[in-house]
C-alpha cells in the first residue's frame, strides 16, 4: 500500500492558547511539501503537533498514517509507525554516545532477539555520515553535546537515512547551515526521495527549495494553509516577499498566539 | 548531663584480640587508645542527616576467615569481578580477614608490596607505623576512633621511588556474615616518581541481617613528590556505611579518586585530598544511587596549601523510590595556596517525587591570587530529552534508562577494570531499572 499521510481539521494548543486553527493537508509517498511563512505563523507547531511534543495539546482534528490513527499513539509509536521529524532545535544528552542512541532506535524497531549487529549497525552508520561528510569522530561523541548548528542539522538527517521513515517532516532543517552544508543536507534528503516516502518540509527560506524540489508549496499564516500551490508559489514568495499574500487574503498581522 | 555510650567492645576484649592476632605493643595501644576516645567523642557533623538515629553500634566480632587456595574458591558472585587468567595482583577479604592474596613475582621483585595491612604490620611494622592514621586521625570524631579500634584485615600497599606499576592491584572485600566484624583500612603509599592503580569492590551478599551491620572503613593514601595514584572503588553493602578516604599529595603529586557509591544501606562517606606539595593535583569523580529509604551524605573536599595546586571535584548522584541525598563538595583554599585552582560540579538526579537530594558546593578562600568555580543542579529527568528520543521510536523506559546512563557515563567509564565497569554498569541498572 502507497504511503497515505491525512491532517484533517487540525487544531492544537500551547499553555491554553490555540497556534493551529485547523490545519488539513494530504501527502502521498513520493511528494515533496514545502510549509512556507512568516516566523510565528505556527509552522513549527505543526510539526512539534505531529510528533507528539508534550507541551502542544491537540484539541481537534484527526491525523493518520496509512489510516492508522496517528494522535492515539506515544511519540515513540508514531515514530515507529513511519514518523521522522528532523528538530529545528534536538536535544543535547550528554553521556549518550551518538552511535549508542542510533543502535537504540535501530533496535527499538526490531523485535527483541534481532536486534542489528555491531558490524552491520556500525558499516551502516560510517557509511551514511560519509554521504554527509560528517567527521567519523561524531559517532562516539555524546548525543548533539557541543555540536555546533550545522552539524547538529546533518545529525538529525543522519538519523533520517538510518530510520528509514515512511514520512518526514524536516523542521527549519536548513536554518543556521552554510551554502555547502546546505546542499549536503539536501543530496541526503534527495537520496531518500521514493514512492514510499513522503515529505513535509517547513522552512521560511526559499533557498532550500532550489536544491529540494517540491511538488506542493502552502503558505501558512495566523495558524492556517491560507494558499496552496505548486513550486512556482515558492518563487514568487522568494522574488516578492509575503506581502501580497496578506494583501489578497486581508491578514493585517499574520502571526498566531503571540502577545500584544 | 553526660550521656553514656556504649562502646561495641570492651577493653579487655579488645587488648586480648590484639594479642590473639600477634599485634605489637604499639598497635595494641594505638587500638585502646581509640576505643577511649570512642567513649568520649561524638558523632562527626553531618549536615542534613541525622546520623544519631542511624544503626550504627552493630559491629559484631571479628571473625578469621579460612584461607582459600584459588580464586575459583570464591563465592560465584564474585567470580565475575576478577579475570582468574590474567589478575595477577589480587587480595581478597572475607569478613574479618584476608582469604587470599597474590602478587606478581616482577612486582615483588621491584619492591612493591601489596598485601593485607595485618601481615604488612607484621612483616614491614615501621613502614606502616610511620604512615597508619597520620592522615585520617584516630581522635577526629566517635566513628574515625571506633575505626581505629576495630579496624582488620585492609590493604596496604607500597610503590618504591620511581617504580611504574602497569596493571592495577585489585581488591576485593566481601561481608557476608553479619556477626563479623567488617572494617578494613587501606593504606596506599607511593614514592617518588612512582604510579599505581588501585580498584576494590566491597560486596556484601543478601546474608541474614546483613542490613543490620555496620561497615567502618577507611583509606589513607601518600602520594609523594611526583607520584601518581589511581585509586577507584566501587561499593555495594546492604550495611550501613561509614567511609573516610583521603589523600595527603607532596609536590607535583597527584591523586585520582573514581568513586561508586552503590550501597542499599545509608552511608556517610567523605573522600579528600589535602594538596600540600605545590604543583600538587587532584581529580575526584563520584557517584552514587540512592533507593527505597536509603539516607546518603556524600562529601567531596579538597583542601589546597600548596603554589598552583589544582582540584577537581565531580559528583553525580541519582535518587529513587524516597531516597535522600546530601551532596558537599568542598573547596578549601588555604592562605599562600597562590595560583591554586578548585573547580567543582554536584548534580542530582530525581527520578521519583518522594527522592530528595541536596547539593551544596562550598567555596572557603583564603587566598586572592586563586581561581575558582563551581556548578550545582538539582533536577527531574529533562521531558526534552525524553521527547527527543521517544521521536526516535526508543520507548520511554529505555529513554529514561539511557538518560541515567549517560547522567552517570563519565564517571562509569573511567573505572580502570573492564570487568569492574561492567560490575557498576549492572549494579546501576539493578538498583535504577524500573
Amino acid at each position: 500500500m502507497a504511503t497515505k499521510f491525512n491532517i484533517d481539521g487540525l487544531k492544537a494548543t500551547i499553555e491554553g492558547k490555540e497556534i493551529l486553527k485547523g490545519i488539513n493537508l494530504e501527502i502521498k509517498g513520493g511528494e515533496i511539501h514545502a510549509i512556507m511563512g512568516p516566523n510565528g505563523t505556527g509552522k513549527s507547531t505543526l510539526a512539534s503537533a505531529l510528533m507528539g511534543h508534550p507541551k502542544y495539546e491537540v484539541t481537534d482534528g484527526n491525523v493518520t498514517l496509512d489510516g492508522e490513527d496517528v494522535l492515539e499513539m506515544a511519540v515513540d509509536e508514531r515514530a515507529r509507525a513511519g514518523l521522522f521529524l528532523a528538530m529545528q532545535y534536538p536535544s543535547e544528552i550528554a553521556g549518550v554516545t551518538n552511535s549508542d542512541f542510533l543502535r537504540s532506535a535501530i533496535n527499538a524497531r526490531r523485535e527483541e532477539g534481532s536486534e542489528i549487529s555491531l558490524i552491520k549497525f556500525i558499516r551502516q552508520m560510517e557509511g551514511k555520515m560519509k554521504e554527509l561528510e560528517m567527521n567519523p569522530e561524531f559517532a562516539h561523541r555524546y548525543l548533539n553535546e557541543g555540536f555546533s548548528g550545522g552539524e547538529k542539522k546533518r545529525n538529525e538527517i543522519l538519523q533520517m537515512l538510518l530510520l528509514d521513515p515512511k514520512i518526514v517532516i524536516l523542521d527549519e532543517i536548513d536554518s543556521g547551515l552554510d551554502i555547502d552544508a546546505l546542499k549536503i543536507v539536501a543530496n541526503g534528503v534527495n537520496t531518500m526521495r521514493s514512492e514510499e516516502r513522503g515529505f513535509l518540509i517547513i522552512t521560511h527560506y526559499q533557498r532550500l527549495l532550489n536544491y529540494i524540489k517540491p511538488d506542493f508549496v502552502h503558505v501558512m499564516m495566523q495558524g492556517r494553509i491560507v494558499k496552496s500551490g505548486g513550486p512556482e508559489l515558492a518563487e514568487r514568495l522568494e522574488n516578492e516577499g509575503y506581502d501580497w499574500v496578506k494583501e489578497e487574503l486581508g491578514i493585517v498581522d499574520e502571526t498566531v498566539g503571540q502577545e500584544a | 548531663m553526660t550521656t553514656q555510650t556504649i562502646l561495641p567492645i570492651d577493653r579487655e576484649t579488645l587488648a586480648a584480640l590484639s594479642q590473639s592476632n600477634n599485634e605489637p605493643a604499639w598497635l595494641s595501644t594505638l587500638r585502646l587508645e581509640a576505643l577511649e576516645l570512642a567513649g568520649q567523642l561524638e558523632l562527626p557533623v553531618v549536615e542534613k542527616q541525622k546520623i544519631s538515629r542511624w544503626n550504627l553500634d552493630a559491629y559484631g566480632s571479628y571473625k578469621s576467615s579460612p584461607a582459600i587456595q584459588s580464586l575459583s574458591e570464591l563465592p560465584e558472585s564474585l567470580q565475575s569481578l576478577v579475570n582468574l587468567e590474567e589478575s595477577s595482583n589480587i587480595l581478597v577479604q572475607r569478613n574479618s580477614s584476608a582469604v587470599f592474596q597474590k602478587l606478581s613475582a616482577e612486582l615483588a621483585a621491584k619492591g612493591v608490596i601489596f598485601t593485607d595491612l595485618n601481615t604488612a604490620i607484621q612483616q614491614h611494622g615501621e613502614l606502616v607505623q610511620k604512615y597508619l592514621f597520620t592522615a585520617v586521625k584516630k581522635d577526629e570524631n566517635r566513628l574515625a576512633a571506633l575505626h581505629a579500634a576495630l579496624w582488620n584485615g585492609g590493604v596496604f600497599v607500597y610503590v618504591p621511588k620511581n617504580v611504574d606499576v602497569e596493571l592495577p592491584l585489585q581488591a576485593i572485600m566481601l561481608s557476608d556474615d553479619a556477626t563479623a566484624t567488617f572494617a578494613p583500612h587501606v593504606l596506599i603509599i607511593a614514592e617518588s616518581n612512582s604510579r599505581l592503580t588501585y580498584v576494590d569492590n566491597y560486596l556484601s551478599t543478601d546474608g541474614v541481617g546483613l542490613d543490620q551491620a555496620v561497615h567502618n572503613g577507611v583509606v589513607e593514601v601518600f602520594v609523594k613528590p611526583g607520584a601518581n595514584v589511581r585509586f577507584a572503588s566501587v561499593q555495594h553493602l546492604n550495611a550501613t556505611n561509614v567511609t573516610y578516604r583521603r589523600a595527603v599529595v607532596e609536590n607535583d603529586g597527584r591523586i585520582e579518586w573514581i568513586i561508586g557509591e552503590m550501597h542499599n544501606g545509608n552511608a556517610v562517606s567523605e573522600t579528600m585530598s589535602v594538596l600540600q606539595g605545590n604543583g600538587s593535583s587532584s581529580d575526584m569523580k563520584v557517584i552514587c544511587a540512592g533507593t527505597n529509604e536509603q539516607k546518603l551524605s556524600i562529601t567531596t573536599k579538597a583542601v589546597h596549601f600548596g603554589k598552583s595546586s589544582d582540584s577537581q571535584m565531580f559528583t553525580r548522584a541519582v535518587m529513587r523510590d524516597a531516597a535522600s541525598a546530601i551532596i558537599n563538595g568542598i573547596t578549601k583554599i588555604e592562605k599562600g595556596s597562590t595560583k591554586a585552582n578548585g573547580e567543582q560540579t554536584e548534580k542530582v538526579l530525581m527520578l521519583s517525587p518522594k527522592a530528595r537530594g541536596d547539593a551544596n558546593p562550598i567555596l572557603l578562600i583564603d587566598e586572592d591570587d586563586v581561581t575558582a568555580g563551581h556548578a550545582a543542579s538539582v533536577g527531574q529527568v529533562n521531558p526534552e530529552q525524553v521527547y527527543y528520543l521517544m521521536s526516535r521510536g526508543i520507548p520511554k523506559s529505555v529513554a529514561e534508562r539511557l538518560i541515567i546512563h549517560g547522567f552517570l557515563a563519565p564517571v562509569i567509564s573511567e573505572i580502570p577494570l573492564e570487568n569492574v565497569q561492567e560490575q557498576l554498569r549492572s549494579l546501576m541498572e539493578r538498583k535504577l531499572g524500573q
